[in-house]
């Protein structure tokens, strides 16, 4: 079956573009799944450090597309994971450097050799984004319940439904719960009441998500994080399994603590 | 948000993004400044003035938004049509 081909974009930056990827493409390959992932941000690189492969590479997506190496040679495999690879972006070059229609061919050449194209968008609606775009088959917008981060991911769906890229699903990132119970955040229901889109996955605040990028292990590799558990639950909705959304209230107690040590809950 | 702000029915941080956004977002959809809606209501009250009687204090124009798409949706009361007035002595 050929591959399916993801985009993650968001709009605004430092909503979680890269980490999502990253812990995707991880839970994914984890899964079984073939999965290559492509950093679009050209010039700004940063997709390798958080799957800790930075010390790998020889080749990238510009020296691809400008025939310096063959596509295989750009592909790194991942440390543990057998079945993932990066294609990193160029970091001395600029969007200038790709095309929209660079990366389609790209992306169908990929299509036969793995299931899964996951492509990490620069932040913004310029041209970074319009290449990174270009060969999806599906994308997911990603935000913060954030007033700033809601109105860029609407701009982007708006975007996305004209060039017929639609229908977005929504990834809502570092959702606090204690926040929303408080009516200090934007709870989930108002994020979607005002995006009107369809809900992939809700990954709460969890400082093991930072803990995980210093280390350069994406935090899915954690059994019993929250957040890993959250982005291993989009992964299976992607290959289309049902999975229900996570109980995010029953963080707090203690109580309800002790009955999820005993398994209770 | 306090236990005092609940109280005293201080609206919530959270209600106060919510409402903010949708008026950004309506905006931001549709290209349409408060300034321009005012413009289109005038020429709206201009142009069905010249067929029919209205109440242009009472009239109401806004965008609603339904899931992604938006609607222009205007109340515009119509004033009783009058009598002419018969002539006593």
């Amino acid at each position: 079956m050929p591959a399916q081909v993801i985009t993650i974009t968001s709009g605004k930056g430092g909503v979680g573009k890269t980490t999502a990827v990253a812990n995707l493409a991880v839970a994914l390959a984890m899964e079984g799944s073939k999965v290559v992932c492509i950093d679009g941000d050209i010039g700004l690189r940063n997709l390798d450090v958080i799957l800790g492969l930075e010390n790998r590479i020889v080749y990238d997506l510009v020296d691809v597309i400008e025939g310096r190496c063959r596509l295989k040679q750009a592909m790194i495999r991942d440390k543990k994971l057998p079945e993932l690879y990066l294609i990193p972006a160029a970091q001395t070059r600029d969007k200038s450097a790709v095309s929209a229609s660079d990366m389609t061919r790209l992306v169908k050449e990929l299509r036969s050799e793995c299931d899964f194209v996951l492509i990490d968008s620069p932040a913004g609606i310029e041209r970074g984004f319009r290449n990174a775009i270009a060969g999806a088959d599906r994308v997911l917008v990603i935000t913060n319940p954030e007033v700033s981060a809601v109105r860029d991911a609407d701009r982007v769906i708006g975007i996305l439904e004209s060039e017929e890229k639609g229908p977005a699903s929504l990834i809502l990132n570092r959702l606090n719960p204690a926040l929303v119970k408080s009516k200090d955040m934007l709870s989930p229901e108002d994020v979607l009441d005002l995006l009107a889109i369809e809900l992939i996955g809700i990954v709460p605040e969890d400082e093991t998500v930072l803990i995980a990028s210093n280390r350069g292990a994406p935090v899915s590799y954690d059994a019993k994080s929250r957040a890993g558990q959250a982005f291993r639950n989009i992964a299976k909705r992607l290959k289309g399994e049902t999975v229900p959304f996570m109980d995010l209230d029953s963080q707090g107690g203690l109580w309800e603590r002790i009955q999820r040590l005993a398994g209770r809950k | 948000m306090t236990f005092f702000d609940k109280l005293f029915g201080k609206k919530t941080s959270a209600n106060s993004a919510k409402e903010r956004l949708q008026l950004v977002l309506i905006h931001d959809r549709t290209d349409l400044t408060p300034a321009e809606l005012d413009s289109l209501r005038d020429d709206l009250i201009a142009t069905i003035s010249r067929h029919v009687e209205i109440d242009a204090q009472a009239m109401q124009i806004g965008v609603e938004h339904d899931g992604r798409s938006q609607r222009l949706i205007a109340d515009i009361p119509l004033k009783p049509a009058r009598r002419k007035s018969r002539k006593t002595k």
